[in-house]
Parts: C-alpha cells; sequence; structure tokens
C-alpha cells in the first residue's frame, strides 16, 4: 500500500543524504519526494512517498527514526489528510487545439500562467491522481515537458506536526 | 576564558574526555593535530601500520573496555584505509570515535590531493558523522559525537576535519561540555512495564522456555542482572555468538550458543520451544537460518534498546523497546516470590534438553591419533585448560573462530572478542593489540588463521614499538578452511582459490620482529608449547600450529532449513 511519510528533520547538510541513503541501503521504495525548509529556518519537512506492506512500512519508520538528524515524523496515510502535488506543464496549444486546451484548463480548475503563440504552460494542483487524468487529457494534443513536485501532506484537523 | 587552536581544542578535549588510547596514523591533514598531540601526554597516541588496524584495536579496546575506542587518520587513503573497521564496529554496535582530516574547505569538491568524501562514503557504516564548519564548534561536536557512539545502541561516529579547522593561527575559545543535548535523540532509558509484565506472566507460564540472548547484554553491561534471572526462573539459556558469556557457560543452564554453528541442543531447544524470552539479540540470518520455518511453536518475547531491530526478521509477540540492563532488573522484580505455573511441564523440558545433550555428548569431533595431523578442535581445548579459561581470546574469520567460540569455555562477558556481523578476517590481531594495552596483566590471545593473519602481521611492528604482549595461535591449515568446507559441500570439493601457495615461514617472519615462534606439529607438543607461550605475560608469542586441513566445522545448519536442521559430521544429519 502506498504510504505518505512526514519527516522534520534538521536543516543541516548531509541530512537529506542520509534520508535517501537509508531507502537504497535498505532496500525500500522511493517514488516521490520533496523537501523545503519550515517557518523554523533550523527545521526542513521532508514529505516522501514510498509502497510497502506494514511490516516494511514498520521498519522504514523505525529506520528513519533512528537518523540522528531526524527530530519527528507522521505517516499521513494513517489518519486523515490533505495531500497535495503541483504540477507545471507545458502542451501545445496550435490552432483549434488551442481553445480545447484552454477549456480543459478550466474543466480541471487549473491555470495558464505562460503563453506563447503555439503552447501553454499550465499549473495545477491537487492529488496525483488529478494529475494524472490531467496528464491523460492532454496527451492527444502533445505533451512538451512536466515538472511535478511529489507529494507534499498535511493531517486534516487539530493534529500537528511540531516540535 | 582560554584561546586554542582548533588542533589544540582536539587534544584538550581529549584529555577532558578521559581519553586514554588513540589509534591511528598521520599524514598532511591530520598534522595539525598530530602537533597538538604530540604537545600533551595524557592521550597516549598509539601509531598503527595501517589505518585498518587503527579501527580495529579501538574497537578490541572498546569491547574490552566499556569505553568509546579512539581513532585518528589523515585525509583521502587515510580514511577510506579504516572504512572497513568502521563498517566491523558498526555491525557489532561498538562504540567509536574516527577522527578523519579532511583537505583545506575551500579545496573540498576540487578534488585535491588526498580528497575523498569519507561522510559519504562511511554514511551507511556509520550511527552518524559530523563535518567541522569553523573550528569553534569542535568542543559540542566532539562531546556529541561521543556520547551517540557511546549512548542507546552503539555505534561508530566519524568526524571529518578538514584541516584549515585545525590551523595554529585561528584560535577560539575552549570550554570542555560537561552535558551535551540533541533534540533529535533521545535513547530510550527503561522498557514499557505493561509489556515486561505481559512477557513475564508469559515467562511464568511457559512449558518450554529458552532464553536467547545477544551482544546488546555485554554492551549493556547486563550479564550479572541476565544470569540472576535465569536462575531464579531455572530456563535453559543460548546465546548469540555476540553475547558468550554474558552468562556463564559452565553453568547447566547453559546450553552454548545458537545458529549456523551453535551447538546441537541449542538448535534443537530454539526449534521446540514454546516461549522464546530474547534479549539484546537479532535474529540475524546466522542464527534463524529460514525465518519461514524459524521456531514454529513460539512465541517471541523481544527486548532491544533498538526499535528497529524488533520484528525486523521474526515478528515479536511481545516486543519490549529498552536497554538490556533495565527491563531485566525489572523482570527480576517481577519474578520474585512467584512461582512457575508449570514445573513439571519444566522437569519435561530439561529431561528432553539432556536427552539432546547425550545424543551429542563424545561425538563432537575424533581427536587426533598418535601420528596424525593435531585437531584444531585440540588446539583450543588444550588453550582453554592452559589458561584456565580466563584469557581475553579474539579471533579472525572462519573455521578457526567457530572454533574458538565452540570449544573455548567462557564463562565472563567480553572476553570472546570476535566480528561477529561483518565478519572481518584481520580483525583478530589488531583487537588483541588493543586489548593487551587496556589489560596489560591478562592473557590476550589471538587466535586465527594463517589466510587471516596475513591480513594484518604488519601489526607486528606496532607490538614491537609499544612491547604488546599478545599470544598469537595460528591454527595453520594452508587453505582458508571455511571456504574450503563449503566447496567441500557444494561444490564437490573443487577448491577454488581456497589454498594458500607460497606461505611464508612464519617462525622466520616473527623471529625477524624480534618475537618468539614455535612451531607445533603434534599432540605432545601442544601443552608445553602453550605452557611456555603463556608464560611471560609480556612477551609476545606466536604458535604456529600445523591442524588437519581436511576437519570441518559441525554442527553447521542446512541452507534454508529451520533451526534443527543441522548437519552434524560429514556423515551425519538430523
Amino acid at each position: 500500500m502506498r504510504h505518505i511519510i512526514s519527516i522534520l528533520m534538521e536543516n543541516e547538510p548531509g541530512a537529506l543524504s542520509r534520508v535517501v541513503g537509508l531507502f537504497s541501503q535498505r532496500n525500500f521504495n522511493i517514488e516521490t519526494l520533496n523537501v523545503a525548509p519550515t517557518e523554523d529556518p533550523s527545521l526542513s519537512r521532508l514529505t516522501v512517498t514510498t509502497v510497502g506492506d506494514d511490516r516494511v512500512i514498520e521498519q522504514i519508520t523505525k529506520h528513519l527514526n533512528k537518523l540522528i538528524d531526524v527530530v519527528k515524523l507522521v505517516d499521513l496515510t494513517e489518519g486523515n489528510h490533505i495531500e497535495r502535488e503541483l504540477m507545471l506543464v507545458k502542451v501545445k496549444a496550435l490552432g483549434a487545439a488551442r481553445d480545447e486546451v484552454k477549456r480543459t484548463v478550466d474543466i480541471f480548475r487549473a491555470q495558464v500562467v505562460d503563453v506563447t503563440p503555439s503552447l501553454y504552460t499550465v499549473q495545477i494542483t491537487g492529488d496525483a491522481a488529478k494529475l494524472d487524468a490531467f496528464l491523460q487529457a492532454m496527451a492527444p494534443v502533445g505533451i512538451l515537458e512536466v515538472a511535478r513536485t511529489g507529494v507534499s501532506g498535511i493531517a486534516r484537523g487539530d493534529k500537528v506536526l511540531s516540535l | 576564558m582560554e584561546l586554542l587552536s582548533g588542533a589544540d581544542m582536539i587534544a584538550r578535549f581529549l584529555q577532558d574526555e578521559g581519553v586514554e588510547y588513540i589509534y591511528g596514523y598521520p599524514g598532511g591533514a591530520a598534522l595539525h593535530i598530530y602537533d597538538a598531540l604530540f604537545r600533551q601526554d595524557k592521550v597516549k597516541h598509539i601509531l598503527v601500520r595501517h589505518e585498518q588496524a587503527a579501527t580495529h584495536a579501538a574497537d578490541g579496546y572498546a569491547r574490552a573496555s566499556g569505553k568509546p575506542g579512539c581513532v585518528l587518520v589523515t585525509s583521502g587513503p587515510g580514511a577510506t584505509n579504516a572504512v572497513t573497521g568502521i563498517a566491523t564496529a558498526y555491525m557489532d554496535s561498538i562504540p567509536m570515535v574516527v577522527l578523519c582530516g579532511q583537505v583545506m574547505s575551500h579545496l573540498i569538491g576540487d578534488d585535491a590531493f588526498q580528497e575523498t568524501d569519507i561522510v559519504g562514503v562511511t554514511r551507511p557504516i556509520v550511527k552518524h558523522s559530523f563535518s567541522i564548519r569553523h573550528p569553534s564548534e569542535i568542543p559540542e561536536v566532539l562531546k556529541k559525537a561521543f556520547y551517540l557512539a557511546a549512548t542507546g545502541r552503539p555505534g561508530p561516529v566519524v568526524v571529518d576535519i578538514p584541516k584549515d579547522m585545525t590551523a595554529p593561527t585561528e584560535r577560539y575559545e575552549y570550554v570542555y561540555p560537561k552535558k551535551v543535548k540533541m533534540r533529535s535523540y533521545n535513547p530510550v532509558t527503561r522498557g514499557h512495564t505493561g509489556q515486561i509484565k505481559k512477557a513475564v506472566d508469559m515467562m511464568l507460564k511457559a512449558k518450554r522456555p529458552v532464553f536467547y540472548t545477544g551482544g546488546g547484554v555485554v554492551l549493556d553491561k547486563a550479564s550479572e542482572g541476565l544470569t540472576d534471572l535465569v536462575k531464579q526462573l531455572g530456563f535453559p539459556i543460548t546465546t548469540t555468538l555476540m553475547g558468550i558469556g554474558s552468562y556463564p557457560q559452565s553453568d547447566r543452564q547453559c546450553l552454548g550458543w545458537l545458529g549456523m554453528h551453535g551447538s546441537y541442543e541449542s538448535n534443537m531447544a530454539m526449534h521446540h520451544a514454546d516461549l522464546i524470552i530474547a534479549i539484546g539479540a537479532r535474529f540475524d540470518d546466522r542464527v534463524t537460518n529460514n525465518t519461514s520455518k524459524f521456531c514454529p511453536t513460539a512465541k517471541i518475547v523481544h527486548v532491544d534498546v533498538d526499535p528497529s531491530s524488533i520484528s525486523k526478521t521474526v515478528r515479536a509477540d511481545v516486543p519490549i523497546v529498552g536497554p538490556a540492563s533495565s527491563v531485566i532488573n525489572e523482570m527480576i522484580s517481577l519474578v520474585q516470590g512467584r512461582e512457575v505455573a508449570h514445573p513439571e511441564a519444566l522437569t519435561d523440558w530439561w529431561q528432553k534438553i539432556d536427552d539432546w545433550r547425550a545424543e551429542r555428548e563424545g561425538k563432537l569431533y575424533e581427536p587426533s591419533s598418535p601420528g596424525e595431523a593435531l585437531k584444531p578442535q585440540e588446539v583450543i581445548e588444550a588453550l582453554c585448560r592452559v589458561t584456565r579459561g580466563e584469557a581475553y581470546v579474539t579471533t579472525d574469520v572462519g573455521q578457526h573462530q567457530m572454533f574458538a567460540a565452540q570449544y573455548y569455555k567462557f564463562d565472563k562477558p567480553n572476553r570472546l572478542i570476535t566480528s561477529g556481523g561483518l565478519g572481518t578476517m584481520g580483525f583478530g590481531f589488531p583487537a588483541a593489540m588493543g586489548i593487551k594495552q587496556n589489560f596489560p596483566d591478562d592473557d590476550v590471545v589471538c587466535v586465527t588463521g594463517e589466510g587471516s593473519f596475513q591480513m594484518m602481521m604488519q601489526e607486528l611492528s606496532t607490538c614491537k614499538q609499544y612491547g604488546v604482549g599478545v599470544k598469537i595461535v595460528n591454527l595453520n591449515n594452508a587453505s582458508l578452511g571455511m571456504v574450503r568446507q563449503w566447496q567441500d559441500l557444494n561444490y564437490k570439493s573443487r577448491h577454488a582459490h581456497s589454498y594458500m601457495e607460497s606461505l611464508p615461514d612464519f617462525h622466520m617472519l616473527i623471529e625477524a620482529y624480534g618475537f618468539t615462534a614455535i612451531t607445533v606439529t603434534t599432540l605432545e607438543e601442544l601443552e608445553p608449547a602453550l605452557e611456555r607461550a603463556f608464560a611471560d605475560k609480556h612477551e609476545l608469542v606466536f604458535l604456529d600450529v600445523k591442524v588437519d586441513p581436511f576437519e570441518h566445522v559441525y554442527p553447521m545448519q542446512v541452507p534454508l532449513g529451520a533451526m534443527r536442521d543441522m548437519l552434524l559430521s560429514k556423515t551425519e544429519r538430523t
């Protein structure tokens, strides 16, 4: 099963490589990864999506917790949560397709953020399935480039991941 | 306020931290530190002949003394040579701090002379690592390094020190940090009481219980408590290779050690148990054999200070995260005044165990007949008699390691010093060196083979320099015995590169360093030679013992089988 693990870790050089290295060293799987500093500049928040049965996920969280740079972590998929990914896509927008692309962008509540005579750059946020669906819809028109951030997430309600 | 250079801070910190020995080898990037060490005399630096030996010596020192070992090497090849020793310490959870010189900060990343990203190279084999970014951080970083190495589940910590951080011209305030606090590191200090109660209830109700304890008990100095607990309950106990001696092997309740080459009764008891109480052991593949066939009827209580060790390979029914000593003490107080629920079942269980014991009694190996080559097992038994079972025994890796563990009887923890996890050939001799310096009045013997010894034999020179009187028992079968054994069993005796052509004349080799060597070929020569070797505690003596090259180590678990599936000799199996 797919899990989203969010990690608060020391914003130190080398911390990221320890997390990433752990996954390859222990034969765990990384589907997406995103990382940035938090409101407290001494901390980074890293979100990783991974796939594994309960035993594997238990080992992943235990080993992550063992890393000295990891301060706290949560498996967001254990409870209600919000997950989002941001994607920027360059699609061909020529002739009759130009209007069709714009309509699809509107249907997906995406935005065109840059325009040239021959293409649109579209920004879209949502969960991974929505982004996949948008790419599928755009495929016949012609996708030129895709940049996805990977999943970021946060628990619903009062639950807070902080120190 | 005292102003010190980075190099002087390091030297001063080591003094303030109480470091007695630092094992190392100088080189460009470490020279400021070496100069600072030269200008003090509290911390003794031991100059090894290869950086791998520095890590093994510090490791041996740490295992025998319970204090973190300390290593100093230079950048690049100095640091990469230390890698095998760091990995050895990591696999066996040995506290160690390795200080590595590094090229100057402004050169990092430029492929400078003797530059290696040692923090990157060692990342998967350290508990943690640091890079010094400003000389003023040195005291705090070193304090953290020693704290991390020695607490929780211990392990090696690497500190990377660019040369400009130790420049004599730059001075900063030095204060020895007495305490250290890290928001992201809080090792557990005790187990969950509810879980411990649950475990004790299961223990008292068990009909076929067995304790299975490992290096965690030794590392947490919990042997006495463990012995009390096991005696109070009257249960059988088997230990891992790393746990040997944490319960006296001469006691009736001790079944020896378990796993691939463990005793018949240990493996049989594990397989048939209804409750396994694992403490400070990690269910590794050399113990469990095939995990899907592992102990089919047993419930498992697993105590470990490292949560990631629990349910890693074998699911625990009662997981307890906590240090061995405090959990054991809590168990003792819960057991006191209570009786086991099924004393008659326990009597039957012991009867079964005694039957297993009797089955193998006197059949473990066939002693040599007069005129035949010595059996390696005989050599270890004689060694045990001559040293009254009290020596520190280090080993390298292979058949001799297993024979030493099987036939020397250890009643104390920390006496068998062996690379159990990584299985590092070349470990034994430098480790013995590190131990002997810490315990100069004790017998320290390295049981080795001619293959392993040649991996680190340059350290004879170090022993000469510092007058280190270790004894070396070389079980010389002129072949890589364990490799050969596997080739006999799995490759129709095609001995691909498992024999050693062109062995040196060990006698002449040892004498070249000014030491005594004795060659032993017959049983009559054996004990007198051992007596002679151990006569003077401060003299290095090398015994080159020619042993039977055809001997195999048994029992040996059958690959992919259960605990009880064993070869018992070349012709028998369970």
